[in-house]
Formats: C-alpha cells, structure tokens, sequence
C-alpha cells in the first residue's frame, strides 16, 4: 500500500452520489451510486441496465446467420472477436469445419480489432485521469486499424465479418501487403507511446498500488483476460485452450510483474494491454506468412443449420474470454444463446474494491478494467 | 482430469447427489445434479485436490415448456489443472430454485441475480438477490418462452409501429390519425392529462 502523505479526517457524515449515467469516465451508460464520507468512498454500487437490449432475446428470434449483425453490439470496441465468439459456438453444435483460409482471417481480423480496442482502453485510461493528449495519438492509430477492416469487411466499427463456416469475403488485392507496412509503422509507435505516458512519473504515481486484486480474488470474481493476467495468473485462451489455428503461432503471454507497485493493481492492469499490442503483431506476422500457403477456400457455407444439443464456446476477446453458450432444439433459430463477458463480471470488482478509495480514483479504477458498457447489459 | 473420471470422483464423495453422466460426440459432457444438494457438490469441486474448479464461466438457466422445467447450466473450469466440466440441474418450473453458490465462486453473485432478473430463478441464500438489467419494478422474466411483454410501463408504450404501417397511415391520414399512429396510448384519455406533478 501506498505511505500515507496526508491525516485525513472523516466527518462521519455520509452523502450520496450520482456518478453517471452520462458520466464521461464511465465508458457508457452506467450509473454508479457512490456513498462518500468526503473525498473517501464507502461504497460505489454500480447500476447497469441503461444499455440492456436483450440481445440474448434478439437470437432466439432470428436464425443462426441472421444473429450475425447483432453479435457486433455485444462489444462494439472489439465486435470481430463477439463475431467469433457466436460462430464458433453454432460451429461447435453443427460441426462444421472452416477452412484453413478462413480460420487465418479470423485470426487476423481479431488481433487488428484487439489493437484498436486496446487503444480506446489504454488511451481512454489515460484521458480518464486527466492525461488529454495520449488518447489523441493513439486514435490516430486506430484509424489506420479502422481503414484497414473498412477495406476488408466495409464497416469501421460493427463489422459482422465472420461467418457460420468461415469468413464473408477474402482479403482484397493489397491488404495484405498494406497491414504488413503499417505493422511496421505501429511497432515503433508502441515505445513511442511508453516514452510519452506509460512510465510517466505523475502516471505511475497515480496507478501504482491502487486497487490491488490478487490472483486468488480475480479468479474467483471470476475476471478474465488482461484483468486477470495483471494480478499475475499466466492464463490466455489462445495459448491454453486453443482454438481456431492459435496453436500454430509463437507468442508469449504478458502477465502483470507489479512493476511500479504491487502485483494487481490499476498500472499493472494498464501495461499488460501495452505488452499485448507487442504479442499481437507478433501473431498477426506470423499469420500474414503462413496465410500465404493456404488453399483459396474461406468459408464453408452451411446448406442446413438445424443444429440439435448445446454447446459451450470461449474465445480470447480483448476484454478477455467471451463465452457462448448455445442451445438448439432443431429448428432454424437458436432456442437458448447467452453471452458470458468479462465486463459483466467486472462489476462486483468495482463494488468490492472500491471501498476506501477516492472518488478521482474510482475512475482510474473503471478505466483500468477497460469496462465497455453494452458487453456488460447485452 | 477426463470429465469421466470427475463424475466419478463426484460419485465417490457425493453419491447419489450427481447423475446421468453424458458425452456426446463433440459436446461438452456433463451430468446432472439434484438441486437441493447442489451446494455440497459445489463445495467439492471448488476445493476437492484433484478437482479445483476455482472459474464458474457461466450460469445460464434455460426455459423448456414442454417438459416443464428450467433448466440451470453451470459451466465451470479450473486454472490449476486446465480441465472444464458442466453441470445441469432441472428445476420444476412452477417454483424454480436452487441453492446459491455465491458464497463459493464470487463471480456467481451477479451472474445468479442476471438470471434471477430475465428468468426469475430463485437463488437461495444468496446475499442480494434484486434485478440487475430489468428496472426493479419491471413485471415478467423476459428470457422465459411464455413471457408477454405489458403494453405500457410506467405510461410510457413499450412498442412502436412499424415504419411500414405508418408509411400506409402518412399517404391516406387525417393529421388526428398520423398523430395518433405516432403516439399509441397517449391522449386516449382526452384532453385532460394532467402535467401538474
């Protein structure tokens, strides 16, 4: 823990607040209820809901290519990997083979979106406490990832690029040769932005030792992905439980060290996206080559999908293991689907841990689990 | 572990507790459990040594009508060991509970009040169980196939036409029936809505 720089003494009146649920640093509409002795919080319950669409609702009424479009706003930050997670879930029932292409587009779809997304959370992080100009410079990365999944799906945020079987399209003439140049420019950019905000003296100062989660505790709040990696579990998807052609690629997974602070807290669960960048273009080379290899086949198109059982799918999202769970009674439609997202169970972090933080630092807090709002209502 | 030789160790400790072990093909296999002792079993596999389910990935219930029952799905795994296993339990829909297990795995508690909210399984013993997506007051487990939804919540409509009939409405209407068409419910009551509140 932090050394005590200041006595601070309590009133021992408690009062109420509103934080949100148009609150800029909530990422969304969310409504946290904080109950505050001064700057000193007792507790922040979270309200969510304002986004609620019943997106599970939505699939038992559509069919199973028809739910597409829809698993894009699961998580509109990072809508390739929610794509992913829905057709490898109907695969899993139906059993359906991809072919190899299609399984690499996949795979290099998902990694340019888990950049893009991981630079709205480390950007928006650094906004959130009062650091402007981070952001803007790593937005102007994001647009290159934007035109580049533009140029091979023709959306810029809501992509429904995946399908049951495979992939909409192959890349056009060029992408690849294009992805490979900014790849190059990107690198580069990653220790630009480190010299620029990352180990930051004011930064750190703000994030080291603040809401520590220890590994036992994110296990059992049962947070996922770079949330979980930061308090030092060594556990990713893609390279423990390997699916899609994940198993054929060289990467390290990044875990937190606590660095600046303690194992867990909110600059360890900042970096661990920073070194995640690093690991994804290491992934996506990889994929640019051995794509080349590959039959010209990319999706294998389903004639009939009246699918019969359940079945229980995870893929490695940007914020971390997106489950589905569908169940089909053979008809067209999915009879039961359900999305199980990091964000989701984030909240109960937020409600536990912020006991005894500052109001200032709740933010930081929300920002540093990358919290997207409609992952969380569905 | 093979999810075989988890049932049965399941088997050893609990007995008759767990039941109808099921693998097929490529499916995830699973067994299921009487729900009045799932708590038990979930104590065991969290903390049993060749076990250690310490991640509940997800809760999910699921309506059947026809068989009359919902349908709890618990789909769990253990980091330590890196296996998964899933278990069901079969409530009666009438009267749909289970014990909770958010005493166990701290990432049910909001997980259980989800499921609570859309399709009214009743957790009990669980610490707060309230509506979490749904406003408070909402009526109806909107998740469960039966669900109709209320015309009006809170006077406000919960439907609106469709843009295809009001295309009809707007070449043929009065401009009394495109306001009409426009605000379903509203000023049905004449004039003399109150606004002083």
């Amino acid at each position: 823990m932090s050394e005590v720089i200041f006595a601070y003494e309590t009133s021992g009146e408690e009062m109420t607040l509103n934080m949100g649920p148009q609150h800029p640093s909530t990422h969304g509409v969310i409504r946290f209820i904080i109950k505050t002795d001064g700057e000193i919080m007792h507790t922040a319950i979270p309200d969510v809901g304002y986004l609620h669409r019943s997106i599970e609702g939505i699939a038992e009424k559509c069919t199973y290519e028809g739910f597409m479009p829809y698993t894009d706003r699961v998580d509109y930050v990072c809508a390739m990997t929610a794509n992913h997670a829905w057709a490898a879930a109907v695969e899993k029932l139906a059993d359906i083979k991809v072919p190899e292409r299609g399984e690499y587009l996949r795979v290099i779809t998902d990694e340019l979106n888990r950049i893009s997304s991981h630079a709205i959370g480390v950007g928006a992080m650094a906004m959130d406490i009062g650091a402007t100009t981070p952001f803007m410079y790593i937005l102007r990365e994001r647009e290159y990832v934007n035109d580049l999944l533009e140029m091979i799906c023709g959306a810029r945020l809501t992509y429904n690029y995946h399908r049951v079987g495979g992939v909409g399209w192959d890349m056009p003439t060029g992408w690849r040769d294009k992805c490979l140049r900014w790849l190059d420019h990107f690198e580069p950019i990653i220790d630009e932005y480190n010299r620029l905000i990352c180990l930051n003296e004011l930064f750190i100062k703000r994030l080291a030792n603040l809401a520590v989660v220890t590994g036992e505790e994110a296990i059992s709040y049962g947070m996922v992905g770079p949330n979980l990696r930061a308090s030092g579990v060594d556990f990713d998807v893609r390279r423990d439980a390997p699916y899609s052609v994940y198993g054929k690629f060289q990467f390290d997974v990044p875990i937190g060290k606590g660095e600046m602070g303690t194992v867990g807290d909110c600059w360890d669960r900042y970096y661990v996206r920073i070194e995640e960048w690093k690991q994804s273009v290491r992934i996506l080379r990889q994929a640019f080559d051995q794509i080349e290899k590959t039959e010209k086949d990319f999706w294998n198109h389903p004639k009939k999908l009246k699918p019969k059982g359940d079945a229980y799918a995870r893929v490695e999202a940007a914020r971390g293991d997106m489950g589905c769970y569908v169940v089909g009674d053979g008809t067209a439609n999915a009879y039961r689907a359900r999305f199980r997202t990091g964000s989701f169970n984030s909240m109960k972090v937020i409600q536990d841990k912020s006991r005894g933080l500052m109001v200032a630092d709740l933010v930081a807090l929300i920002a540093s689990l990358d919290i997207v709002a409609p992952e969380i209502d569905r | 572990m093979e999810a075989a030789e988890i049932f049965a160790r399941l088997t050893a400790e609990v007995g008759d507790a767990v039941s109808a072990f099921t693998a097929l093909g490529t499916r995830d296999p699973f067994c299921m459990v009487a729900p009045a002792r799932w708590h038990d079993v979930a104590v065991l596999l969290r903390n049993d040594a060749a076990l250690q389910f310490d991640f509940c990935q997800c809760i999910t219930a699921v309506d059947w009508p026809k068989k009359s029952i919902l349908q709890m799905v618990y789909h769990l795994y253990s980091y330590p060991l890196r296996h998964s296993f899933v278990v069901k339990a079969d409530l009666p829909r009438d009267n749909p509970t289970i014990q909770s297990v958010a005493d166990i795995w701290m990432a049910a508690d909001w997980n259980e009040r989800e499921q609570f909210d859309l399709l009214g399984v009743g957790f009990l013993g669980h610490p707060d169980l309230r509506r979490v997506l749904l406003p408070d007051d909402w009526v109806g487990y909107p998740l469960r196939k039966d669900y109709k939804e209320a015309a009006m919540y809170r006077d406000m409509p919960t439907s609106r036409p469709s843009t295809l009939d009001l295309l009809v409405v707007y070449d043929r209407a009065t401009p009394a029936e495109k306001q009409k068409a426009m605000h379903p419910g509203a000023g049905d009551e004449g004039e003399q809505e109150t606004t002083d509140e």
